[in-house]
């Protein structure tokens, strides 16, 4: 990478766009007129110390705590045939506040024989009620747990936060009411089903089993209940084990909404109960989001039965800066890419992109902005990034960092103060990153982003689809063909161009090559919850 | 940081003799300083400068056929010139908006270059005109077509006020982040003057928080930021006594400058 570096740095640059001419366009303009010789930065040449702007006698902030209650119970059980059951396993593990490592609650851990039972209700309730109901009388039920989710939504945003370690204005301000707006967006499609097919009928496939993550734990479930009901269909879903509070706390609204017992059930526990839930025989469905590591065990054991799968796994976004991105704005988008719920994002933008004229200013702009990040207290409502979901997680991002710096990457992390109890870890910016660097390929799921520099849009491309990942894609740049043609040629399931991050019910999200297959959300998501007769 | 200004074609000697005085004590309380600068037209200057001349208040003549810019290069530098022998301590040219829309973007460089040469050692102001350039990206452009070729300590000034749209918060932001841009690459420090339509102390508040968050400290001084704005000091200086006594002031309390006669 440094010869690379250098023999680029080399070649002739011309001076501006205006000075060698003046026939471009006033648009052209939007780039920046200066550039420096030599494409170094602005503090290397002559040894002189680089300009800074001086932001004197700023005002600290005062902490500023959420302190609605968030109404959690000290024990919380499964969640089948609408009742609150004691696991059979008669075992029960630790959910862990990953903000100061507190303890919050026991969650029942569900056995072989447990998942057994939940199917059996989801099967009865499936055949019996809920498969009889005509479209119109689901979505009442789905427009109830909206309007109910959004009723709760400051309890909900809690112990979302409390629970999984993200900052509470990214509970409170996207989780929460995005999973309400899933629920809404389904309640309007399960009375208009036969218009997704034109001349066909969309029926339910039976009985779904899913598991989901621990991102977006209230959120994923959202993704995943909202089709699979709409439809027609009873569900068995099991939380991650880390974050199984908010669906524990959904369960107890489903039974204030009155849902048919059996239609949704809930178990909670680790890797056996996920398994025993994914290779059940009953399940005519089996929907993951998570690692590809584990996706792949899922297909293997799945492979032969016939049950239909949809996969949402890993990814390794690129997210892409022309030099006529307008800068100040990308930057917020790459934050906003890599930063958002501390980048246990699956489409976090963690392969920054940037064309190399403006690869330093880019980097710099970064870099100033991580500076007044605010790292800290998941409750705070001015904390940018929370804590890290885990002690493992937080283990695995230090790992892969390790061996950024071990592999020749340039590190730079803000100097800002971190808890002395809980899992935190700073925002990270590695330059001098090549393709082989292992932090440009493997998923790192923390807010870490690696940084490559192209010079031409095949190079992007190139470099962009040089990964066995496909989830998302970002394109920053002024010009409308550009993003056409990236659109098109990036293998991504979505590429937003301007933006970052951005997720609307109505919109399919997933993946191409190892991110996975089958989409969720829009018309595309319902139809892979029915079948087609 | 305000700069008081009459541009009319009915400004007389004593009109702007009037401005003078109201640049050099603009209240009766001791403790509110002069004013940065009276900005007058070039026939005006001496009268100006008989007024202000070895006092902190400097005399600024707008040049270059303001305007509108619309007169032979020629004729715009000798006024220039003229202003500048005539003891302008500040220049305020127009960039020639016609080329610029035309494309010719060397032309409008070349031409704000050879005003600089003409200046000698008076400051210069480079006036954008953002209404007629009309969108961001060009009072960008324009922005680094002016500072790539004025000295530090030179100013660009967002417009003419003779238009119907001047300076806005947009247009301020977009010219700052321009100067702070170019500041970060090179190290030149270069002024910033939003000029019209600024006419209350909490208008003013609102330019100096968005200087502050993108500029820094060091803009806030008159030396790299002024307000264009006549009506804006007698609104200050209200602010000033209410401050004071704790409550508002009539209009009559405060000597007007020059601008309603």
């Amino acid at each position: 990478m440094a010869t690379l570096k250098k023999s680029s740095a080399l070649a002739p640059r011309p001076r501006t766009a205006i000075k060698s001419g003046g026939t471009r366009p006033p648009g052209a303009l939007a780039l920046r007129p200066i550039s420096r010789p030599n494409g170094v930065r602005a503090s290397a040449p002559g040894g002189r110390t680089p300009p800074e702007l001086i932001f004197g006698d700023l005002w600290e902030y005062d902490p500023a705590p959420e302190t609605a209650d968030p109404k959690l119970l000290r024990r919380y059980e499964l969640f089948i045939g609408g009742k609150f059951v004691a696991p059979k396993s008669k075992r029960y593990f630790d959910s862990i506040n990953p903000g100061n490592e507190e303890k919050l609650a026991e969650i029942a851990l569900a056995n072989a024989a447990d998942v057994d039972s939940a199917y059996a209700a989801a099967h009865a309730a499936q055949r019996d009620v809920w498969g009889k109901l005509p479209g119109r009388e689901r979505a009442k039920y789905l427009y109830r747990i909206a309007r109910l989710l959004q009723d709760r939504a400051r309890e909900f945003a809690v112990a979302e936060t409390l629970d999984g370690g993200k900052p509470i204005k990214e509970s409170r301000d996207f989780d929460i009411p995005m999973a309400a707006a899933h629920f809404f967006y389904h309640a309007g499609w399960a009375d208009k089903l036969e218009y997704v097919a034109p001349g066909r009928r969309l029926a339910p496939l039976g009985v779904v089993g899913q598991v989901i993550p621990w991102n977006f734990p209230l959120l994923m479930l959202a993704w995943k209940i909202a089709p699979a009901l709409a439809l027609g269909n009873c569900v068995v879903i099991k939380p991650a084990e880390t974050t199984s509070i908010t669906a524990l706390k959904f369960a107890q609204l489903l039974i204030d909404a009155e849902l048919p017992p059996g239609v949704v059930n809930i178990v909670t526990g680790a890797g056996e109960t996920g398994a025993a839930v994914t290779t059940h025989p009953t399940a005519a469905k089996i929907a993951f989001t998570g690692s590809t590591e584990v996706g792949k065990i899922i297909l293997r054991a799945l492979a032969g039965t016939g049950k239909k799968l949809t996969m949402e796994l890993g990814g390794k976004a690129a997210n892409i800066i022309f030099d006529d991105a307008p800068l100040d704005q990308a930057v917020e988008g790459i934050v906003n890419g890599i930063f958002f719920n501390q980048g246990h994002v699956c489409c976090a933008g963690s392969r920054l992109l940037v064309h190399e004229p403006v690869a330093d200013r880019v980097i710099a702009k970064l870099e100033n902005r991580l500076k007044v990040l605010r790292v800290g207290d998941p409750m705070d409502k001015n904390t940018d990034l929370g804590a890290i979901n885990s002690a493992q997680q937080l283990k695995t991002i230090t790992e892969l960092v390790e061996s950024g710096v071990a592999e020749g990457a340039q590190m730079y992390q803000p100097p800002c103060r971190l808890p002395a109890k809980g899992y935190y870890f700073r925002p990270t910016v590695f330059t001098q990153v090549t393709q082989s660097h292992r932090i440009a390929r493997e998923e790192i799921f923390g807010p870490v982003v690696s940084v490559l520099t192209f010079r031409t849009v095949e190079e992007a491309i190139e470099k962009a689809n040089n990964t066995a990942y496909g989830l998302s894609a970002g394109v920053w740049t002024d010009k409308g063909s550009r993003i056409l043609k990236l659109s098109t040629e990036l293998k991504a399931g979505v590429v937003w161009a301007n933006t970052y991050n951005k997720f609307d019910p109505s919109s399919p999200f997933g993946g191409y090559k190892e991110s996975g297959f089958g989409r969720e959300g829009g018309r595309q998501g319902l139809l892979d919850y029915a079948q087609l007769v | 940081m305000v700069d008081l200004t009459t541009l009319e074609g009915k400004d007389t000697p004593g009109k702007v003799a009037s401005l003078c005085q109201k640049a050099l004590r603009p209240s009766d309380n001791e403790q509110v300083p002069p004013v940065a600068a009276v900005c007058v037209y070039p026939s005006m200057v001496r009268h100006a400068k008989k007024q202000v001349g070895g006092t902190a208040v400097k005399v600024a003549s707008v040049a270059t056929a303001f305007p509108s810019g619309q007169a032979h290069l020629a004729t715009r530098l000798a006024e220039v010139r003229g202003a500048v022998a005539d003891g302008a301590d500040e220049i305020d040219m127009v960039i020639n908006r016609g080329a610029f829309l035309a494309g010719e973007f060397s032309r409008v460089q070349d031409e704000i270059a050879a005003v600089v040469q003409a200046c000698g050692a008076a400051a210069l102001k480079v006036i954008l005109e953002v209404s007629e350039l009309e969108t961001y990206d060009s009072i960008r452009a324009a922005s680094f077509l002016a500072m790539e070729v004025i000295r530090p300590g030179d100013f660009i000034k967002t417009s003419t006020g003779k238009t119907s749209l001047n300076a806005t918060l947009g247009n301020n932001q977009v010219m700052i982040e321009a100067i702070r841009d170019f500041y970060l690459d090179t190290g030149v420090a270069i002024g910033m003057k939003p000029a019209g339509g600024i006419r209350t102390a909490k208008q003013a508040l609102q330019f100096l928080i968005a200087v502050k968050e993108t500029l820094g400290d060091e803009w806030l001084t008159q030396r790299r930021y002024r307000f264009g704005a006549s009506s804006l000091l007698n609104d200050l200086l209200r602010q000033v006594e209410k401050e004071r006594t704790g409550a508002y002031q009539a209009p009559y309390y405060f000597s007007e400058a020059a601008e309603s006669y």
